[in-house]
């Protein structure tokens, strides 16, 4: 019989709520936010409140897809990658760097997203870089 | 008063009458519902108070239903406190499909403050099966009589409109535990209109009736701070004088949908 809370941060947006995800034998089976949390103090909006849900969920994404003749495949990640790389490249020299822009995250650590931006203004040239929270 | 119920969940454990003690366990400055399966561990037991009486609660009876349904064999030991017991008694009266029985649970209880039952509005601060505390009074809010029932109603509704559709209330509610629930329904929660129509708080209202033990839960849950549980009794009040609820609502005023 193995039933555990486990302390962690809603990584839905950029608030931060605390909560605990609870398992049973190993498996996600719920979410209570936490009361002692300075942010949230035993709340949650609807999304922190079903994040058990999606993690396990059989419809999450697990590899890259690349769109081929219409259709979404899966493919390696070096594919994906040298896609992508190959793609900024060329639209970068037919319409200039700011024709490209950059779209950071919430769900992601500060230091992904100085990465990101610093990919976006030194690699690419470009400022057009904003975030998901501006919703 | 800890110490007590500590003592009691360690023979519990001992002696293999029950597989599982659950109450809630601190660590550093947080409290967390926990399963105790090691009579070691319990000295890290906490009542459920952080900084304040009571504010560190969470619903435990919710969750043992959850592990009686997981765990059909065990017994369980668990925490209450007086709202927690009546849960329990709720639960197992109703008799649902989960194989939660007064014979596969020990509640082992302690009372409530004063204090807090004054700020509860508490009938009951206090289990019968009570371990650790007084039972102490209690102070349950005056009926009100129709007329009061009425102009109560329509100043509630006024907070009403701050709702946004979390569903904290159900989930933190430890008596909702339909595995299919009305309120998740389309035509009650119509995507993209924020608030939703007062008739998904007062659907709960009426679910609510003869059923709610008036834990507060719910409100402590509700980010829009909307005094839920004087609805629940405001509607518990007026369904048990037989007043039609048709009518009592406002109707709802189309809302532009939310910008997301
Ligand atoms: S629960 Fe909601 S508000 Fe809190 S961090 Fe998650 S998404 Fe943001
Ligand atoms: S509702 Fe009653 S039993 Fe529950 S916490 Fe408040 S005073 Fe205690
Ligand atoms: S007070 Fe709220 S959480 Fe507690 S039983 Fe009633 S509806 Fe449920
Ligand atoms: S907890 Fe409050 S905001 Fe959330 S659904 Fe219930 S009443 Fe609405």
């Amino acid at each position: 019989m193995d039933y555990k809370s486990t302390l962690t941060v809603c990584p839905y947006c950029g608030c931060g709520c605390g909560f605990y995800l609870e398992t049973v034998n190993g498996k996600l089976v719920g979410t209570k936010p936490s009361a002692t949390s300075p942010v949230n103090n035993g709340k949650l909006c609807v999304k922190g409140w079903n994040v058990h849900e999606f993690v396990q969920s059989p419809r999450r994404l697990t590899n890259p897809l690349l769109r081929k003749g219409g259709e979404l495949v899966e493919v390696s990640w070096d594919e994906a990658l040298d896609y992508v790389a190959g793609e900024l490249r060329r639209i970068k020299a037919e319409h200039g760097p700011d024709s490209i822009a950059f779209l950071a995250s919430a769900k992601i650590t500060n230091e992904d997203n100085y990465l990101l931006q610093k990919f976006a203004r030194a690699a690419v040239g470009t400022n057009n870089v904003d975030h998901c929270a501006r919703l | 008063m800890k110490q007590k119920i500590i003592e009691r969940a360690k023979e519990l454990l001992a002696s293999g009458e029950i597989g599982g003690f659950l109450a809630l366990k601190q660590e550093g400055m947080h409290i967390a519902p926990h399963l105790f399966t090691d009579p070691a561990e319990l000295d890290m037991l906490s009542l459920g108070d952080a900084q304040g009486l009571g504010d560190a609660r969470y619903p435990l009876v919710k969750l043992l239903y959850t592990l009686a349904e997981r765990f059909p064999q065990e017994k369980f030991g668990i925490m209450v406190r007086g709202c927690d017991e009546r849960a329990l008694n709720q639960l197992i009266k109703e008799d649902r499909s989960c194989p939660l029985r007064a014979s596969r649970v020990v509640a082992v209880g302690f009372a409530c403050p004063e204090e807090l039952a004054r700020a509860c509005e508490c009938a009951q601060p206090w289990p019968q099966a009570l371990v650790a505390g007084e039972k102490g009074p209690g102070f349950p809010p005056p009926e009100a009589d129709f007329a009061d029932l009425m102009t109560e109603l329509q100043q509630w509704f006024g907070e009403a409109d701050r709702c946004m559709k979390c569903l904290g209330c159900k989930n933190s509610c430890p008596v909702c535990v339909c595995h299919e629930c009305t309120l998740e329904e389309e035509a009650m929660l119509p995507q993209r209109q924020l608030p939703p129509t007062p008739n998904f708080l007062f659907t709960r209202a009426v679910h609510m009736v003869d059923r709610c033990v008036y834990c507060g839960l719910c409100e402590a849950a509700c980010p829009a701070g909307i005094p839920l549980k004087k609805l629940y009794r405001l509607v518990a009040q007026l369904v048990g004088q037989g007043i039609p609820l048709v009518g009592a609502a406002p109707r709802p005023q189309p809302q532009p949908a939310a910008t997301l």
